[in-house]
């Protein structure tokens, strides 16, 4: 479970984050929407501990991320909007390479990558160096890094950008599963199709806070509109940045 | 501890399916110096082996007015050339490197010399051609030479014995030995060593810092739960290793090179066997902490691969500096600059090539003082990376 309790950040003058709370569930998908800049990949960055917020707090499974950030981190599977891979390096030797810094060794950590080869479907190319990977292909091996050490929360910033239509689809189908077994599935997008089509719960961040949250029927009845497009749109004030 | 073995076990890994990094840590860096030493001193050692074997050709204009210098000079290894040419056109020909010198026999000359007056002769010559110095000393050598048998045959003519114009004997007793001598050549030697040992861990302290923040590799390994100063520690050891393979390879290749060049025939021997190599590498293995940690600490602050390069060619000379200062003001091993790195295991190998005892003092005050300043920056390094600028 992940919780966010009013944080805040600021980057000099820049206000990226003012007042974000919520929580996510295990065993459900809860989705950050948001427009371009309105706040989510700072919030994401709090939650896997490279930024530290200026107020409010935030934790993991009860563990608080900036009092205790290793042991929030051991529990978080986190897949940073950037996620290169190293070019040099097999799938499979980068999966192997974040288990062993998860402290996994031995036949363990080789049982462990492999079943994260057979979940994500990559053993066609697992032994191949990764450099020429193509999108979809890098995006799948970056979570399967981001999972070997099988956490019970999967942070996820903007998963979807730059995959084609088949990649999309098996991610989503990912996502589904990760929930189904439990999971607690947290991920960012400025597609409200992809949200829509996806969560359990929705929160809509706008300019640094929160907009709206709630399961997407709450959403509809909530601002009277039957279109969860149209919720959407009311609830951040225009449609700007917004796909 | 097992998280930074992991780090640098792969950070080794992966850089050596890197054609670039292997080929500049193991190919480049080694063999940039022992190559160049190799060119440099062949070319020299052959010209000062041959110039003095070798007939000298001189240029004489006027010869036909000193038949017995030119029968002297003849007899003492000069192959002489004789030029019609006046005064004027003979310093023309000199001045448009026509010839290296031309020794110029004035019209006066044979009535001066039967005359007892000193009689004038001129060598013409360029200063700056540094080339023809060699030739130069010997064509100067060989006309006093004469004037010198001459002026002593005079004398005895008159009765008197010629040492009593020598009022002094003035004797040069050169305590040099051949090592020595040859020590102020291979004194470059420790200055190709660091140049190797930095060339070969650039690469990784650019890949590991700034080529990792490019690719973004970065953000996703600083959410693993790894403290960052286990992941730089691992980088800068990881980079460490380079830098002593390449150190390694720069001395099997220095050693070998060596065998090739003939230094003995000019009077020199380079103390250069496994012995030398294996304590070189002791003395400056401890260089490569320091150096890592100085490189890392510099690609931190870079935003990308070719910033981080541009900046890294400054940083291969900083450490040359103190050698190349000391070179200048010909700096003795004392014990105040064993305090300085770069410069104190510039002093150690030098005084090692010239079959001298070093002073475990020197040697440990060398290793103490590389190995703090190595620390102190490893620290350095591992505060720029607990950052949140670090990303970015």
């Amino acid at each position: 479970m992940i919780r966010v309790d009013s944080i805040a950040k600021s980057f000099g003058k820049v206000q990226a984050v003012r007042d974000v709370s919520f929580t996510a569930e295990d065993g459900r998908i809860t989705g950050l929407l948001g427009p371009n800049g309105a706040g989510k990949s700072t919030t994401l960055r709090v939650l896997y501990t490279v930024l530290k917020p200026n107020s409010g707090s935030a934790s993991i499974d009860g563990i608080d991320v900036t009092a205790d950030s290793l042991g929030a981190r051991a529990r978080l599977g986190a897949l940073p909007h950037s996620s290169g891979l190293y070019p040099q390096l097999t799938a499979r030797e980068n999966i192997a390479y974040y288990g062993a810094l998860h402290g996994l060794a031995g036949e363990d950590l080789a049982r462990r990558v492999q079943s994260m080869i057979d979940l994500l479907e990559i053993g066609d190319f697992a032994d191949r160096r990764t450099k020429g990977f193509s999108q979809g292909q890098r995006t799948k091996v970056a979570l399967a890094r981001a999972m070997v050490h099988e956490p019970r929360n999967v942070v996820l910033d903007e998963p979807t950008n730059g995959l084609d239509v088949m990649a999309t689809r098996s991610l989503r189908e990912l996502i589904r599963r990760l929930r189904d077994a439990g999971k607690c599935v947290l991920f960012s997008s400025h597609v409200m199709q992809e949200v829509a089509a996806l969560c359990d719960e929705i929160v809509i961040i706008s300019d640094g806070r929160v907009a709206l949250s709630g399961t997407p029927a709450e959403i509809r009845s909530r601002t009277g509109k039957e279109n969860l497009e149209d919720a959407f749109v009311s609830a951040i004030g225009s449609a700007e940045g917004l796909e | 501890m097992s998280r930074l073995l992991t780090v640098c076990a792969k950070e080794v890994k992966d850089n050596f399916r890197d054609r670039r990094t292997l080929l500049s840590a193991l190919v480049f860096g080694p063999l940039f110096g022992p190559v160049l030493f190799l060119g440099v001193m062949t070319l020299s050692l052959d010209q000062a082996i041959s110039d003095s074997g070798k007939p000298l050709a001189l240029a004489i204009a006027g010869a036909e007015r000193a038949p017995n210098l030119v029968d002297f000079l003849t007899q003492n290894n000069v192959d002489p050339e004789e030029l019609t040419l006046g005064r004027d056109a003979a310093m023309a020909a000199v001045k448009a490197g026509e010839h290296d010198q031309i020794l110029y026999i004035p019209e006066l000359y044979g009535e001066q010399f039967r005359g007892g007056i000193p009689a004038r002769v001129e060598l013409i010559i360029d200063e700056s051609n540094s080339r023809a110095q060699g030739d130069i000393r010997r064509a100067r050598g060989l006309v006093s030479a004469w004037g010198r048998q001459i002026g002593m045959l005079r004398l005895q003519v008159r009765g008197i014995d010629p040492a009593i114009t020598r009022a002094v004997q003035l004797q040069e007793i050169d305590v040099s030995t051949p090592t020595g001598r040859s020590a102020i050549l291979l004194g470059m030697m420790s200055y190709f060593l660091i140049f190797s040992m930095l060339m070969g861990g650039m690469y990784l302290a650019i890949d590991t810092t700034a080529g990792e923040r490019e690719r973004g590799s970065l953000e996703p390994l600083l959410t693993l739960p790894v403290e960052r100063s286990t992941l730089i520690g691992g980088k800068i050891l990881a980079t460490c290793f380079y830098m002593s393979m390449s150190l390694a390879a720069a001395l099997i290749a220095f050693s070998v090179s060596l065998q090739f060049l003939p230094l003995e025939k000019v009077g020199m021997s380079a103390n250069f066997g496994l012995d030398v190599v294996a304590s070189a590498f002791l003395i400056l293995v401890p260089f490569t902490l320091l150096g890592a940690s100085l490189m890392t600490v510099v690609a931190s602050f870079t935003k990308s691969y070719k910033e981080a390069q541009s900046y890294m060619t400054v940083v291969l000379l900083l450490p040359t500096l103190p050698i190349m200062i000391a070179a200048l003001l010909t700096v003795r091993p004392t014990l105040q600059w064993m305090a300085v790195p770069s410069l104190s295991q510039h002093l150690l190998v030098t005084d090692l090539i010239k079959d001298e005892a070093l002073s475990p003092l020197f040697v440990a005050t060398s290793v103490g003082s590389t190995l703090a300043a190595g620390i102190a920056l490893t620290w350095l390094a591992m505060r720029l990376y607990r950052r949140e600028g670090i990303l970015g």
